[in-house]
């Protein structure tokens, strides 16, 4: 559990690199990450993977997929917060039924899907995750009726009435603008990705729209998922979502259009915040980590969304300049040059930061009010992960590779007990519950611990909101 | 419990005063008073003819020019209906106070709305007036009504202090195109929230901070129209739920169908110029004087020697009001149906008796008035094999051209025409085809009726249809070509009003 255990990278890849690559071979096969480097091989790839491959052997613990069915009855009884779940869920128990009215999904083993399923309790809920252990749970809206009654209901009357406004960022959506991973592939250069859309639309979610809880979550691969918890958001409409959607997005076209993002006067304010954002990462990620103004092949994509007279003009400058900051000073002034001498603005260096770097969501996620998400606190069936919520605050240091797996928590579960927690057990043996309290804070002996912490804190700000609405709504009223 | 029912009656109390407190209104509540049944009328008729002034002048004139703003204002003192916020019950008026006035206004909507809630047509043609009257009273409301007028109705649009927007107005400059410097100098900036401007959020047009969007008054008036349109679609959907507790009513019941298919202006049923057409001026006058649904008939009567009985009473009643004596319509009729599979002795036995009667000769002796547009596009659509109807409505837009191009029209002029069927506005694209066709630039009528069509393109012509008994107070001399003005519902003169109302009743039964 200790992150930073001995292996340091060697000094002299060269003569090194044999030696290494028993080790090398052995992290490319577990954690799922690999190289795209054409031809040679970059000594700083392989000093940041080693680090990677040292940390998330500590934290993988041999994930196997296979082994699924033995770990998730251990984690539904012992560790997943059930208590947090259901308070997030309730949300303080202000209207009637809504968390008996809430849809869930599960995927049982052997790919079998059951939708439309609700409970009345937390501990119904308990029950049913424990008897049917699920490999991933999907969070629906809530609904008029009781979902898992509605076939009892008039068609017609049984309908999706709120549910939480989400986003998911997926990093599949960029492979065309990095070049260390594609597919379900990542890597520590291309998380900056997530990092800057979470950046940014945190902002915009925040200040634009004034929406206070925003929950940010890691998907468990290649992503992650906000849920906008305000009961202003909740109540959203289909169009009202999609507005928001739209509102929120730079990057447009598929794999047909070269130019993704087209910018003209006025620049209005989201757009120059936004950029603000985009700025602070794009030299060390953009120019550095996925050197796009290195490579012949990158610099042409770079080009291609210039207009005509800028990229000949930068294609001879390219000839002698080969310094990637450089290059893209220059190409910084020309932009400037050409706003100040043409009619039209032309802003073509902020279109290529934003094309590289901007938030790319999926709209059709965002606008249905009855749409199914992955459910926090779930495991990713694939990497064994469990889909954690991301502190905002260490946002930078954020590491999707040390993210705990299922395999990891359940290991730590074995793990002899720490003296102070041998007291703890022995003070509450006398109660009843001493039982029931040792499981519910299992968690807490898990890598895990941190994270429903997190989560805890997430849902004290949100009652703590709803205290002060109610608090206004009866002065309003008079009520004393 | 007896505090709260206190409560309520202090407010029921304020709440009538306040009632007609404000000029303009979003009609939120129904009215809640007895009226008399002909008063109910009255005030329906009268708003219909307002909307039905609306409509007209909408398509004519630019809805915000100097031109439709006066015109309409004419129309509203004349039918005694609200619109200038300055006039209050201090000021001596003649006729009915400037409360009486909103009264009216009130309730002639609520009764147009149980009118027109039933289809999806008349939704939507009732909707469209509505919003172009609140649009042309909102406009000239100073700010501060306009202040009023938001927070009477629970519409949560603040302006901003002049501070916060010397504040945003970098960012106000920088969020649409349209505002400039001068803009937010001069104009009041409101704070909406965002879920009421979804448009304006979508397409990034407007500043939003803290989910308000911040938009300066021009642009509010069409955010506050689609408020008025959501809410009126969504009351008229509710309306047609409960119309059949209404419709039970039978006093109310006829009144309602009447309205809603309400023809208010001349029924053409009393013709000077009787006799005055021989049989063998109708081919030519066909093609000449024809409206195209007549033309159609015509044709349609002429290829298969036959016309359904929609045809018949549509082409029949339009006969009539062109002049055709019974015998001459009996042997109109006969000599081309003899041509077709019917022989003489069926058709006197079958046909004839039909015709007698659209003549008020058999049956209960109605006299039958020929159908206007609003029937002929309204009521009865055509299936597969009649040729009634009206071509600008009922027609494919591909087969109208062909005809059109076949009757030798422009081809600009025939994307106009089909510009005008797009935009629902029927009659206007026969008032095109009659331009058109009789090679002038303005027809100088508002088309409502066949006959009208008819008698207009013969008086240009020097025709002997031209002739018309009922005396319709023009402001203009016939010889000189007229304004383009209104010719029908505020000049009804006292006899054919009444006649009308009489008349609606047979108006609407099919023979």
């Amino acid at each position: 559990m200790n992150h930073n255990v001995g292996c340091q990278p060697p000094i002299n890849p060269t003569e090194e690199e044999e030696g290494n690559s028993g080790l090398l071979s052995e992290f490319r096969a577990r954690s799922n990450v690999r190289q795209r480097t054409a031809g040679t091989f970059s000594y700083q790839h392989f000093r940041l993977n080693l680090y990677i491959c040292i940390t998330s052997e500590m934290t993988s613990a041999d994930y196997d997929q296979a082994s699924l069915p033995d770990l998730l009855p251990l984690y539904y009884h012992r560790l997943f917060p059930f208590s947090q779940y259901h308070r997030w869920l309730n949300y303080g128990g202000v209207t009637k039924n809504y968390f008996q009215n809430r849809e869930f999904s599960f995927t049982l083993k052997d790919d079998i899907y059951v939708r439309y399923q609700s409970f009345s309790t937390q501990n119904e809920l308990e029950k049913e995750m424990q008897k049917m252990n699920p490999y991933k749970i999907d969070i629906g809206a809530v609904y008029s009726h009781r979902p898992n009654q509605h076939n009892t209901v008039k068609s017609g009357s049984f309908q999706a009435l709120e549910k939480e406004l989400v986003f998911d960022i997926d990093m599949t959506d960029y492979d065309d603008v990095r070049s260390c991973c594609s597919g379900a592939d990542i890597c520590p250069k291309c998380w900056t990705l997530m990092t800057i859309a979470i950046r940014v639309l945190d902002r915009a979610l925040r200040y634009d729209f004034g929406f206070q809880h925003c929950l940010w979550v890691y998907s468990g691969r290649r992503g992650v998922h906000c849920w906008v918890c305000d009961e202003a958001a909740r109540k959203l409409s289909v169009a009202a979502r999609s507005a928001v959607a739209e509102y929120l997005s730079l990057v447009k076209g598929g794999e047909e259009t070269v130019r993704k993002v087209v910018l003209s006067d006025p620049i209005h304010p989201f757009i120059t915040e936004s950029l603000t954002v985009v700025e602070r990462y794009f030299p060390q990620y953009a120019l550095l980590g996925q050197d796009i103004l290195g490579s012949k092949e990158a610099v042409d994509k770079v080009l291609a969304l210039l207009p005509e007279d800028v990229r000949k003009k930068l294609l001879q400058y390219f000839q002698t300049e080969r310094n990637p900051e450089m290059r893209w000073k220059t190409l910084k002034s020309m932009a400037q040059d050409k706003r100040t001498t043409a009619k039209k603005g032309h802003y073509f260096e902020m279109e290529i930061m934003l094309q590289y770097c901007y938030p790319r969501l999926d709209v059709n996620v965002s606008k249905g009010v009855n749409h199914l998400l992955k459910s926090p606190f779930s495991v990713h069936p694939k990497t064994g992960r469990i889909s954690v919520p991301i502190d905002l605050k260490e946002l930078d240091r954020f590491d999707p590779f040390d993210v705990p797996t299922i395999s990891l928590i359940c290991k730590e579960l074995d793990q002899p007990k720490t003296e102070k927690e041998q007291e703890d057990t022995m003070e509450n043996e006398n109660e009843k519950e001493a039982g029931e309290q040792r499981k519910r804070r299992d968690y807490k002996r898990t890598s895990l611990a941190k994270y429903v912490k997190l989560f805890d804190k997430f849902l004290e700000g949100m009652a703590h909101s709803r205290k002060g609405e109610l608090l206004k709504n009866s002065d309003l009223q008079k009520n004393f | 419990m007896q505090f709260y029912s206190r409560r309520k009656k202090l407010i029921g109390n304020s709440q009538t005063e306040q009632l007609y407190g404000h000029c303009l209104q979003f009609y939120g509540q129904p009215p809640i008073e007895n009226i008399s049944l002909s008063e109910f009328e009255t005030f329906a008729v009268d708003r219909l003819k307002l909307l039905k002034t609306v409509e007209n002048l909408g398509v004519s004139y630019v809805k915000t020019s100097e031109q439709y703003t006066k015109k309409l204002d004419v129309e509203f003192s004349n039918l005694n209906f609200p619109y200038k916020i300055e006039a209050d019950d201090r000021k001596p008026q003649t006729g009915p106070s400037e409360y009486e006035k909103r009264r009216k206004d009130h309730i002639s909507h609520f009764i147009l709305r149980l009118a027109y809630c039933q289809t999806e047509d008349l939704r939507r043609w009732f909707i469209q007036q509505e919003i172009d009257l609140f649009r042309y009273r909102f406009k000239d409301l100073p700010s501060k009504n306009i202040t009023e007028f938001l927070q009477y109705n629970n519409l949560h649009y603040h302006t901003i202090s002049v501070d916060e927007k010397t504040n945003l107005m970098e960012k106000l400059i920088k969020s649409s195109f349209a505002v400039s410097g001068s803009t937010v100098d001069c104009q009041d900036f409101y704070k909406v929230p965002f879920q009421d401007a979804l448009d304006l959020v979508r397409t990034r047009k407007v500043y939003l901070k803290g989910g308000y969007v911040y938009i300066p008054h021009q642009d509010v008036v069409t955010i506050i129209l689609n408020d008025f349109r959501t809410r009126l679609s969504k009351a008229l959907a509710l309306t047609a739920r409960s119309l059949p507790a209404v419709q039970s009513d039978e006093r109310l019941q006829p009144l309602l169908n009447h309205l809603s298919h309400a023809y208010v202006g001349q029924d053409y049923s009393i013709q000077k110029s009787i006799g005055k057409i021989s049989l063998e001026q109708i081919d030519p006058l066909s093609a000449k004087s024809y409206p195209l649904c007549m033309r159609q008939l015509h044709r349609g009567l002429r290829d298969s020697h036959h016309l359904r009985h929609g045809g018949r009473m549509q082409y029949g009643l339009f006969l009539k009001g062109i002049g055709l004596t019974l015998d001459q319509a009996l042997q109109f009729w006969r000599s081309e149906f003899v041509k077709g599979k019917v022989d003489a002795d069926k058709f006197d036995k079958a046909y004839a008796y039909s015709i007698r009667h659209m003549f008020g000769k058999e049956g209960k002796r109605t006299d039958y008035t020929p159908y206007s547009c609003m029937k002929v596009i309204l009521s009865n659509p055509p299936s597969q094999g009649d040729q009634h109807g009206c071509p600008f409505r009922h027609s494919d837009p591909e087969l109208l051209k062909q005809k059109l191009q076949s009757y030798k029209v422009s081809p600009s002029g025939i994307s106009q025409i089909l510009e005008l069927v797009k935009g629902m506005h029927y009659q206007l694209a026969c008032q095109k085809y009659f331009e058109l066709t009789h090679s002038i630039e303005d027809s100088g009528f508002s088309l409502n009726h066949p006959n009208q069509y008819f008698m207009e393109s013969q008086k240009l012509l020097g025709g002997p249809g031209a002739g018309v008994k009922v005396e319709v107070k023009r402001e203009d001399n016939p010889a000189t070509k007229p304004p383009h003005q209104t010719s029908g519902p505020g000049n009804l003169p006292q006899e054919v009003a009444a006649e009308i109302t009489e008349d609606l009743d047979s108006f609407f039964q099919d023979a």
